[in-house]
């Protein structure tokens, strides 16, 4: 039996080393791509070479010819399943029909054309070059304003405006506040098509086990029981046939959270010819066939007073969705839309978004998914706005945040701000970063004819997703808890990780609420056989969603525990406390383990209570909640090489209570390295042939660790009072508040030559280009 | 058409018959089982499959297998020895210098030989080593830190 300790100190709060690392760091996780199964055969994917053609014929006999080929799939083997799912609804949305495999046209590069089954993935690659497709390529359109322009290439025949939306949202008196308005700026702001390249590609192994009719899909993914609910309809079998494990999962990013067409063609192939069959995501694939994220072209205007106040705000939003939908993709913009205030108190807003289908991969939900983009548009208007007024950027701030005792606060855009103090990271980001320093450095600088900028962002973001009427499936989380016979813990949660350290933070909370020792805690995820419905990790929803749920099946426990308590101590007055109950009129106490003995025992149960320690709980939040945040980034600008350099990164994020300082710093970072990411190197190029140009790692300029500046972290805490943890979610907070920062920076750097505002990303030779032309674009 | 090498992986020796054209990062993880090392892009930018090759940090997803022939290979699974955990692995498991872990076998291996080289790096030249390797998760900082932890004591 295992020594149970008890425990007196929380652990929740504390920095503490992970307890997934040492299966990780010894090279012993099992990632997707690591499992072998007995007679498994290789897929490989035969893609489109064009943005737009029709498919002539497809001659898959010389790949059959190929000794170890097994099969070879075309549009019309799996015709009847699917198609893949878009999950999100809209007034009007045109949904085109998402077959696994092209039918008689593919859309764009990387369209699944053929799948080739082999015995090697080696062969299994040589036999999909030996498929002959016979494509008459047709014009194509990437670029989302073209593609509504009028004579435009349609991506879908039927649909020849390339619109497969229009929404518009509106609140308050916006005509009003622009008659009124003592100042209007305007600017188009571009957020571009990123690639979220988790360094593990995706990926599927599907075992049909025809004795039993039952199917198991090992999958990277961030959802393993939504994968299950919809790849059953895909297939057509009964849900409770088919298990779905998520393995270690190499990130994710949002990119993980889709259902795409390779999971339901793994699936089909394994029950087809009866053998497990595995494909692994090639970089280039990945590339081309994994979402993207952003693509947005914006047009703002903002209406204010000659003080600064900000009285409303317009938006136009161009969407790049791509061909097809993937779950998430219309959604996505709508969440920008939601986030236009930003922490401002503005209470006129409107907003009209196009989704444009173009001749590339879906967009979709990347690291913030619609938040960075609205935190990077109402940010950068703001520092235009205060350019415009001849205002500080801080000071125009502070003056239009939604105030401390304001909340609950009502948006325009129907939301309700859970709880904030925002000028509080702000000042402290201000006061970290020597703000006032800063700027007489600047004067010397500018004086002395270097270009050096401070930019500064004050972001807010929409987490915890989420109340379930606000989400496509459902927006609670679940968790079992159980107290195994011996005393130890073991804990399943629905949220599902991938590098978020879930086994720690859920581990801390749990070991807190049961007052035992972090290693008696087991916390289990990912798969589908093991742990109950669950929805899974994304939106910086698994502190805050599941781990409620954690909390609340720990309370219903702890009621049970102390009924078994009593019965065992002879008492009617017993309290639970360090993993003990105790006889409060006596003082005699009785650890866990030997009530969880007794209780699986049972030869003695409590009134109406049943044997064992097990509690399920499904939370369901009332509320989104919304961290906050400010970063300060001071730059120089080489006005020979145009590069950028990060002399100082100061981050102050709040969100909520803290669980461990580490893993949210970690998480900080990480989330920093993205947004620098695409404020100075990251993007997606399609040429107007709809090749992808940015198609591989060499293409595609990812951050590396000679690139990232020191981050300099620190928080404010203001607990949400949504959950009772007071948690608030921090996975994307970096993200959110890193790119306007940045090109606030460099634009203030630029400031001099009369330059108001740049496009991401700011690469050396956009910027030289600006220098040389004396701020002219 | 096979050729037979015979290579020591992590002080163990062994033969296979492999084919000529096969990378030395498949021969590792799918013939030879040791699936520390990953794939992340075959094309030697993002650093997932380094392993130490006559004690040299290598990707082996650019190179054969049959190059390998004659030759010592050291993966991430031999690092640890009885258990005890190599100074570089303690340290990035202290400093959190890992979130997803998969760009992490390769990380390590390449964070041994900068420190192997160059027992007290500055920071700048932590950086500069760490360049061939790629990680989407934890912005570099914490592994910076974990390299400079580890140094002096590998």
């Amino acid at each position: 039996m295992a020594t149970i300790t008890s425990k007196p100190e929380t652990l929740v709060g504390k920095r503490i080393r992970r307890r997934e690392d040492p299966r990780l760091i010894t090279g012993t996780a099992t990632y997707l791509d690591d499992i072998q199964l007995p007679g498994m055969h290789h897929a490989c994917i035969v893609r489109s070479r064009h943005g737009a053609a029709k498919i002539k014929s497809i001659n898959i006999q010389p790949a059959l010819d190929l000794p170890g080929v097994f099969a070879v799939f075309t549009g019309k083997d799996t015709e009847k399943v699917g198609p893949v799912p878009c999950g999100a609804s809209l007034p009007g949305l045109r949904v085109p029909h998402h077959h696994l495999l092209a039918m008689d046209r593919v859309y764009f590069v990387g369209h699944p054309v053929a799948v080739v089954v082999a015995t090697d993935r080696y062969v299994a690659r040589d036999a999909a070059d030996l498929v002959e497709v016979d494509y008459e390529p047709l014009p194509a359109v990437t670029d989302p304003e073209k593609a509504i322009a009028p004579g435009a290439p349609p991506v879908h025949p039927e649909w020849p405006d390339n619109t497969a939306f229009t929404f518009h949202q509106e609140g308050g008196e916006v005509d009003k506040a622009f008659a009124e308005a003592e100042v209007i700026v305007k600017e188009r702001i571009i957020s571009q098509r990123l690639i979220p390249a988790a360094m593990e590609t995706r990926g599927a192994v599907a075992d049909w086990k025809v004795g039993d009719k039952t199917l198991t899909v090992h999958a990277s993914t961030q959802n393993p029981h939504l994968l299950r609910s919809i790849l059953a309809a895909m297939l057509g079998i009964a849900e409770n046939r088919l298990r779905i494990v998520a393995p270690e999962i190499g990130g994710g990013f949002g990119s993980k959270i889709q259902i795409y067409a390779e999971e339901a063609l793994m699936g089909f192939i394994s029950m087809k010819l009866g053998k497990p069959v595995k494909w692994i995501e090639s970089r280039r694939e990945n590339f081309m066939g994994t979402i993207h994220g952003r693509g947005h072209v914006d047009y703002y205007e903002v209406a204010a007073k000659r003080d600064g106040t900000i009285l409303a705000i317009k938006l136009k939003l161009i969407q790049d969705l791509g061909a097809f939908h993937t779950l998430l993709t219309p959604a996505i913009p709508t969440l920008s839309v939601l986030m236009m205030p930003g922490l401002y108190d503005c209470k006129s807003i409107r907003a009209d978004i196009v989704g444009v289908f173009t001749n590339c991969m879906a967009t979709d939900a990347y690291r913030g998914a619609g938040r960075p983009e609205a935190t990077h548009g109402i940010e950068r208007m703001v520092d235009i706005l205060a350019a415009e007024l001849k205002l500080d950027p801080a000071e125009i701030r502070f003056k239009n945040f939604v105030k401390k005792d304001a909340f609950p606060y009502s948006t325009a855009t129907g939301l309700i701000y859970d709880s904030g103090d925002y000028a509080a990271p702000l000042q402290k980001a201000l006061d970290n970063a020597g703000y006032k320093e800063l700027r007489a450095e600047q004067q010397k600088a500018r004086t002395a004819g270097r270009l050096m900028g401070v930019g500064m962002s004050a972001y807010g973001e929409i987490c915890a997703f989420g109340p379930s009427p606000a989400t496509p499936a459902g927006g609670w989380e679940s968790a079992t808890v159980k107290i195994e016979p011996n005393g130890g813990v073991t804990v399943m949660t629905g949220s599902s990780a991938h590098g978020q350290g879930h086994e720690t933070t859920f581990g801390q909370i749990a070991a807190d609420e049961l007052g035992v020792g972090m290693e008696d805690v087991q916390v289990l995820h990912g798969d589908t056989s093991v742990v109950q419905y669950g929805i899974g990790t994304f939106g910086s929803r698994s502190v805050s969603v599941g781990g409620p749920a954690i909390y609340y099946a720990i309370q219903e426990l702890k009621e049970k525990i102390k009924k078994y308590g009593a019965m065992l101590l002879g008492t009617d007055d017993v309290s639970y406390a360090n993993g003990t109950c105790i006889d409060n009129k006596t003082g005699k106490s009785m650890p866990l383990a030997q009530i969880a003995a007794a209780s699986y025992r049972a030869m003695q149960l409590p009134p109406n209570t049943e044997p064992g320690l097990v509690a399920t709980y499904f939370w369901e939040p009332s509320n989104f909640t919304f961290p906050f945040g400010a970063h300060i980034i001071v730059t120089e600008v080489d006005r020979d090489t145009g590069a950028i350099a990060i002399k100082r990164y100061v981050a102050v994020d709040d969100c909520g209570k803290i669980i461990n300082p580490l893993l949210v710093d970690g998480q900080v970072h990480g989330g920093v390295a993205q947004g620098l990411g695409q404020a100075l190197w990251e993007q997606v190029v399609y040429d107007d042939n709809g090749q992808l140009v940015t198609g591989e790692f060499m293409d595609y300029a990812m951050p590396r660790a000679s690139n990232m500046p020191w981050i300099e972290t620190s928080h404010t805490t203001t607990p949400s009072p949504v959950n009772p943890l007071g948690v608030k979610g921090v996975g994307e907070a970096g993200t959110i508040g890193c790119s306007p920062a940045l090109v606030n920076s460099v634009v203030d750097a630029l400031s001099p030559l009369g330059v108001r505002h740049i496009d991401m990303p700011l690469t050396p030779e956009k910027i030289w280009k600006l220098v040389e032309r004396g701020g002219k674009a | 058409m096979t050729r037979k090498i015979t290579l020591t992986i992590n002080g163990a020796k062994r033969s296979d018959s492999v084919e000529p054209r096969m990378l030395l990062i498949h021969y590792l993880r799918d013939v030879a089982g040791f699936t520390g090392p990953h794939i992340g892009c075959e094309t030697s930018i993002c650093g997932a499959c380094t392993v130490h090759l006559d004690g040299k940090a290598i990707k082996s997803c650019t190179l054969f297998a049959v190059q390998a022939d004659g030759r010592q290979v050291l993966t991430i699974e031999g690092l640890a020895v009885d258990g005890k955990l190599d100074p570089m692995q303690e340290a990035f498991w202290n400093e959190h210098g890992l979130q997803c872990g998969y760009c992490t076998p390769g990380m390590i291996m390449t964070a041994k030989q900068i420190v192997e080289r160059n027992p007290h790096p500055t920071d700048e030249e932590i950086r500069h080593g760490l360049e061939g390797n790629l990680c989407r998760c934890t912005g570099y900082q914490h592994i910076v830190n974990a390299v400079r932890a580890a140094a002096g004591k590998a």
